[in-house]
């Protein structure tokens, strides 16, 4: 398999590539932060925050029945809102990047 | 094989399947064997953190409630039909397959040719064991909220997947964990140690699921236990050596479809019962007598009195808080620590992002795989609360004290109810399921293991790359064989052990081990050989060490003094009976271990311990920094000028694909 050559040290520092790692980074890793803070709100306020988890919402459905599905809900929505960026914008930086290398 | 070593000794308590079955139907009688059997894991609930109270209800002289005693009986001709009818469909993807295997990419990666659709569904059905179908129902059927609460980090750990690990590893990687770990680093050691962490990871895995497929289809179907794991091994060999990845990928692709239509007819046939109206459902649960008798139980066992000690409306409500099961918070917070970084870890997750064309397949795959598994989930809540609600927790318990056979009792009722003909046939068709999901399980499990072994082990630090694809292919299926008939064989040697903790182990070290090392290679510059080396390795024992000396394994003296308590409460009870009668089988048996315990009362735990050094059964909150610490420190005290070099090379690929080592070697 012969593989093509590249010049791996100038793609990593064309603009283009500079600018869709940083965005890629900072949309991954700040997402990442914010579902991983959301889920473990659910077992550190189940444990300390019974009260709060007691509370009725709708008929005897309580605020950590609700809780604990928005986990579900936000889960789905991040996973679609990533899709929806990266499709949007991280594959079309990719492509641009790509097109100007004439790889 | 320390390795063996190490699970043989291992003894404790969880996984789904592994419950079960204390409590056979009492049609056999009790052979000595048996009861020993039984015992061990009277206790066992789903994945992990089954609290070992043996299930004495405590004595009351005043009106001892006869419960009444549900029985599971599968109907043995269409249960075995529909397992024909699955083996017989899986048999033929794989001889379809079979030819078309002649590359390694091929074998390990069905040479990059399923979609991002069917990938999403096989991740699906690699990922949900019989812990998931069976055990979380169970625990939600028994304690309610806390059941539900368990759930959501098996959910939520696929952002991590999507977030970090998917596009990257498709984009950087080839087979293995060891491709993705030995691009900038000393491909040998990396990959020898790469692929001794997959395999630790692999063997506690697939021991739990082979010794929960064991039990579960000698209780089910009433084969013997060790006919069932050679039956099951014989299938997953066979899917494996000859199929490949693409047989293993469809088998998990058929099993996540009949499981989620088995869950989705349950559940609509529970929601019938309460008129299609959530708020209804919730309303039978608070109201159910049964429920609210059970939470009052429970409260009086952890010595709850006056106003904490709920009945009526109040116990009913209780079952939806939380606190029921889910006792220590930080286990909890170590458990989800282990779930969300671990699942990315796991070799035979990773495994399955090599098997499309594209990043943007991944990606779709994996946001596929997240609405199945939560769809699942939020069904499985259904489930649970359903077989709390028609089956009770007292029918539940009476026949598995873990509560792991409620899914099926609850298919057994509600088709019961519509015709009787038509609740055999619901229970088939879940114990179907549950078979289809052991087989689709591990035989990603033993792919996962044999790629590392073959690929990693043979063809690249044996062969030094130098192998043809015939000779890899070869290689792949030897490997499978050996891999497959090794798990049986561990699977057969494990009857008699608890192997509850293994799950929870195999989660621990993928954390712990794996995932750290992935991550600093995909995004950390100075990341080199020595950072990979010391990160599984002090991950992998790290996990296992603290897993050792924690809860999990069992400790004589404590087992006695539970023991020296049972025999008192059955002391109490049989005098509470009339004169000349007997107290019942399953009392009967735990007396029975119980003064076992007791006589072992000068025992030492595995590493000669009295007690627990550790209060925590999910290491992972003190082995995932160990394994981080281990693996940055070790990158910067040994630093390698071209791991940092070559450190451009990694992060435009994983970022953007170029070059990409292509999935079809030709």
């Amino acid at each position: 398999m012969a593989e093509k050559k590249y010049d791996w040290g100038a793609i990593a520092r064309n603009p283009k590539f500079v600018e869709l790692h940083h965005k890629k980074s900072a949309f991954l890793f700040g997402w990442w932060i914010f579902s991983t803070l959301y889920y473990f709100l659910l077992p550190i306020g189940a444990a300390y925050a019974p009260g709060l988890f007691k509370i009725k919402i709708i008929g005897v459905v309580n605020f950590g029945y609700v809780f604990a599905l928005s986990q579900f809900f936000v889960s789905w929505g991040l996973a679609h809102y990533y899709a929806h960026v990266a499709n949007k914008d991280f594959d079309r930086m990719t492509r641009n990047l790509i097109d100007e290398l004439h790889l | 094989m320390t390795l063996n070593k190490i699970i043989i000794a291992a003894s404790l308590a969880l996984s789904v399947a592994t419950a079960a079955f204390a409590e056979e139907p009492q049609k056999t009688p009790n052979t000595p064997a048996n009861a020993t059997a039984a015992s061990a894991p009277a206790v066992a609930a789903p994945a992990a953190v089954a609290p070992a109270a043996v299930a004495v209800e405590p004595a009351a002289p005043a009106a001892p409630k006869l419960t009444v005693k549900k029985e599971l009986k599968a109907n043995k001709f269409i249960t075995l039909s529909m397992f024909a009818i699955i083996i017989g469909i899986t048999l033929g993807v794989v001889i379809k397959a079979a030819s078309k295997n002649k590359t390694a990419a091929d074998f390990y990666a069905a040479g990059g040719g399923i979609t991002g659709a069917q990938n999403g569904w096989a991740i699906a059905g690699d990922y949900m064991s019989a812990a998931s179908f069976l055990g979380i129902s169970g625990m939600i059927s028994l304690y309610g909220y806390d059941g539900f609460m368990y759930s959501v980090g098996w959910l939520v750990a696929y952002i991590t997947v999507l977030l970090i690990v998917a596009e990257p590893c498709r984009n950087a990687g080839k087979y293995t964990l060891g491709d993705i770990l030995s691009f900038r680093t000393d491909p040998k050691p990396v990959r020898a140690v790469a692929a001794i962490a997959t395999v630790a990871v692999t063997t506690f895995y697939l021991t739990a699921q082979m010794v929960g497929a064991g039990k579960l289809m000698a209780l089910l179907v009433g084969v013997p236990y060790r006919t069932a794991i050679v039956g099951v091994g014989i299938l997953m060999v066979a899917y494996v050596v000859f199929g490949g990845m693409t047989a293993t990928t469809w088998v998990q692709i058929i099993k996540a479809g009949l499981l989620m239509s088995g869950a989705f007819v349950l559940s609509v046939l529970v929601m019938a019962k309460a008129g299609f109206n959530p708020l209804h459902f919730f309303d039978m649960i608070v109201n159910s007598p049964d429920i609210q008798d059970h939470v009052t139980k429970m409260l009086l066992k952890d010595g709850k009195t006056g106003a904490d000690l709920l009945t009526g409306v109040d116990a009913g409500q209780r079952f939806l808080e939380p606190g029921l099961y889910l006792k220590n918070p930080l286990d909890q917070i170590s458990l989800g620590m282990a779930l969300v970084l671990g699942t990315a870890g796991m070799p035979h997750i990773l495994m399955r992002f090599f098997t499309v064309p594209t990043a943007q397949a991944a990606r779709k795959s994996v946001i596929i795989a997240m609405w199945i598994i939560g769809l699942f989930y939020v069904l499985t809540t259904l489930l649970g609360f359903g077989a709390a609600i028609n089956v009770t927790p007292q029918g539940i318990t009476a026949v598995d004290a873990g509560g792991n056979m409620a899914t099926l009792l609850l298919a057994q009722q509600l088709g019961a109810d519509i015709a009787p003909v038509f609740g055999d046939i619901l229970l088939a068709f879940l114990c179907s399921v549950a078979f289809a999901t052991i087989l689709a399980v591990v035989s990603g499990l033993v792919l996962a293991a044999s790629a590392a072994i073959a690929h990693d082990i043979y063809v690249n630090v044996i062969k030094d790359g130098h192998a043809d694809q015939h000779e890899q292919v070869m290689a792949a299926r030897i490997t499978s064989l050996v891999v497959g008939v090794v798990g049986i064989i561990i699977g057969i040697a494990a009857e008699k052990q608890n192997v509850a903790h293994l799950v929870a182990l195999a989660f621990a070290v993928a954390s712990s081990g794996n995932l750290p090392v992935v991550v600093l290679s995909l995004f950390w510059k100075k990341f080199n050989t020595a950072g990979v080396i010391a990160g599984l390795v002090v991950g992998t024992i790290a996990s296992i060490g603290l897993v050792m000396v924690s809860p999990n394994m069992t400790y004589p003296k404590l087992e006695a003094a539970k023991g020296a308590k049972i025999i008192a409460a059955m002391e109490k009870k049989q005098a509470a009976l009339a004169p000349g009668a007997v107290l019942e089988a399953k009392d009967l048996k735990a007396l029975d271990k119980a003064k076992a315990d007791v006589l072992n009362k000068d025992g030492k735990s595995i590493l000669g311990l009295d007690t627990p050094l550790l209060t925590l059964k999910n290491p992972g909150i003190i082995s995932i920094p160990m394994g981080f610490m281990a693996a940055i420190l070790a990158a910067l005290a040994f630093p390698s000028k071209r791991s940092e070099d070559m450190f451009d090379e990694v992060y435009v690929r994983q970022n953007t694909g170029i070059g990409m080592a292509k999935a079809i070697d030709h």
